[in-house]
């Protein structure tokens, strides 16, 4: 990853400028050519520290792709993602996939450390200890298996998990979408909860413009790999310029 | 993994099978009622007596005793046989399916070409250059069991290698190794388990079958296969010979079968 940003006074903490990302399409299924395709077309913007920036579209614009690139996992682009040392994590759309399903919950919060190497074994389990209890739950789960948890405690777990190397960015690729509304709203706390406490900064990736509206203090549409606009929620809810973002709000509020 | 009994009956007969063929292969090793290989020219043929449960073969062997260390010799060979094939197939089948491609094509072609033989045959090409002899069958036997792992591992892998945790442990920096040892295989270890008991009792099979084709263990240590292809000539003369030694086999095959389909249930 990128450890060249986060320079002075600057609190910015993510910085993309002119992204161009590429994924490769093989034309059909008996041959091995293929097509390179772009998917992010100039995208621009930076992430502030402590803020929660929404990014809107529909499925397929490349706002996953946009989450892979900051994060390392897409290596096809052209154009400059800088982040600050601590880096960013991910938490992932689906609370049953991401977490491994053969090792205990406080297992999987532990290998981030483990694999850090920095801290001792005492040192890791307080730590363990203090974040499964900052996503409320308690130690109890650290024994049990991701099985055995809903998907709002998975949910937990997962956030638990991106915080582990205290990150100063958290990308959230779609948190909530997977859970049914109560636990949404629960989730959504969670979020803001950390963000206040922590100061922690969120790229919250959605197609819910209530979810959005309700959690962030900044918002991007995105619209084919192009970011159509992007301002502070209230230019964008109450006045949209671009009219994709009306057509979103309308067919939002329309209902 | 808690499993009552009335849940899975399979698992727990298996079990108890597996277990009580793998107590009396230990007793074999240490304690037999007579010498296995001690031959007596008065007892030739014998029936079933007090003193020779299972009576004794054509050159006055106690067939218990030679029951019992055969056990012991068949599963050490098929233990062996599955650790050689689940011990290479696996790291085969994690390399190919993690990292697919070129190496992957590569070795896989080259698994359809030894799953294209009839195993058999194959162990008796090894077998011919290699030689016979208890540690030349387990050599031959695992190397043909390599293929079938690392083909089931490494389905496993295609089906994990993109799911999300392993993403998550890929931004964490977790190694390439530790990924597929640390975190991917124990997923696949429930499936690896219901084929490593099918597994034993393919090379139990394939044992006795090489043993008693003459090529498996050689004489005068008893292995079951070899007493069976021996009774054979005695089969109208002392049914019992054949008999005894086919149970043992019978009953082992089964223990090990109950115990795949119960972990199966499982996987």
């Amino acid at each position: 990853m990128n450890d060249n940003g986060n320079k002075g006074t600057d609190n910015t903490i993510l910085t993309v400028s002119h992204l161009n990302t590429y994924y490769r399409e093989k034309t059909g299924r008996f041959s091995s050519a293929s097509v390179r395709r772009q998917v992010l077309k100039d995208v621009s913007f930076d992430i502030k520290q402590g803020e929660i920036v929404g990014l809107v579209g529909e499925s397929g614009c490349g706002k996953s792709t946009l989450a892979k690139t900051i994060l390392g996992i897409v290596k096809d682009y052209e154009g400059t993602v800088e982040h600050g040392s601590a880096g960013a994590q991910m938490v992932f759309q689906d609370p049953y996939g991401s977490l491994n399903p053969a090792k205990t919950v406080g297992w999987i919060l532990e290998e981030p450390l483990r694999i850090q190497g920095k801290l001792t074994d005492p040192e890791r389990d307080e730590r363990v200890a203090r974040m499964i209890n900052l996503v409320g739950l308690d130690e109890s789960y650290l024994k049990r298996k991701p099985n055995e948890l809903s998907g709002g405690q998975r949910q937990r777990i997962c956030i638990a998990l991106a915080l582990m190397l205290r990150p100063r960015l958290i990308i959230a690729d779609e948190p909530v979408s997977a859970l049914d509304v109560t636990v949404q709203d629960q989730i959504l706390k969670l979020l803001l909860k950390l963000n206040r406490e922590l100061g922690i900064a969120i790229l919250f990736i959605s197609h819910d413009l209530k979810v959005v509206y309700s959690v962030c203090s900044r918002v991007m549409v995105m619209k084919d790999g192009h970011i159509v606009e992007q301002g502070s929620d209230e230019e964008v809810y109450k006045s949209p310029k671009h009219p994709y973002t009306k057509q979103l709000l309308s067919s939002v509020l329309g209902d | 993994m808690k499993v009552r009994f009335k849940e899975n009956r399979r698992l727990y007969i298996g079990l108890i099978i597996t277990g009580l063929m793998l107590i009396l292969a230990i007793t074999g090793k240490f304690f037999t009622p007579y010498d296995p290989n001690a031959m007596d020219s008065a007892n030739k043929l014998a029936g079933i007596s007090a003193k020779h449960i299972m009576g004794c073969d054509n050159f006055g062997r106690d067939i218990f005793s030679r029951i019992l260390a055969g056990l012991d010799t068949t599963m050490v060979v098929a233990v062996g046989t599955v650790l050689i094939g689940v011990t290479f197939g696996t790291v085969i089948g994690a390399l190919t399916g993690y990292y697919g491609g070129r190496p992957d094509e590569i070795m896989m072609r080259f698994n359809d070409a030894v799953l294209a033989f009839p195993s058999l045959l194959l162990a008796l090409v090894i077998i011919s250059i290699m030689g016979s002899g208890k540690m030349n069958v387990t050599i031959a036997l695992g190397i043909l069991f390599i293929p079938g792992y690392a083909r089931i591992v490494r389905g496993e892998f295609l089906k994990c290698r993109n799911l999300d945790y392993v993403q998550s442990a890929r931004l964490m920096g977790a190694s390439y190794l530790r990924i597929m040892f640390v975190h991917i295989l124990p997923n696949t270890i429930p499936v690896l388990l219901s084929t490593v008991a099918i597994g034993f009792n393919n090379a139990v099979l394939a044992e006795a079958g090489m043993s008693f084709l003459g090529i498996g263990v050689q004489p005068p240590d008893s292995s079951l296969g070899r007493m069976l292809s021996e009774s054979q000539s005695y089969l109208f003369l002392r049914p019992g010979y054949a008999l005894c030694t086919g149970s043992v086999i019978a009953l082992l095959i089964f223990g090990f079968a109950m115990l795949n389909e119960g972990l199966e249930k499982h996987a």
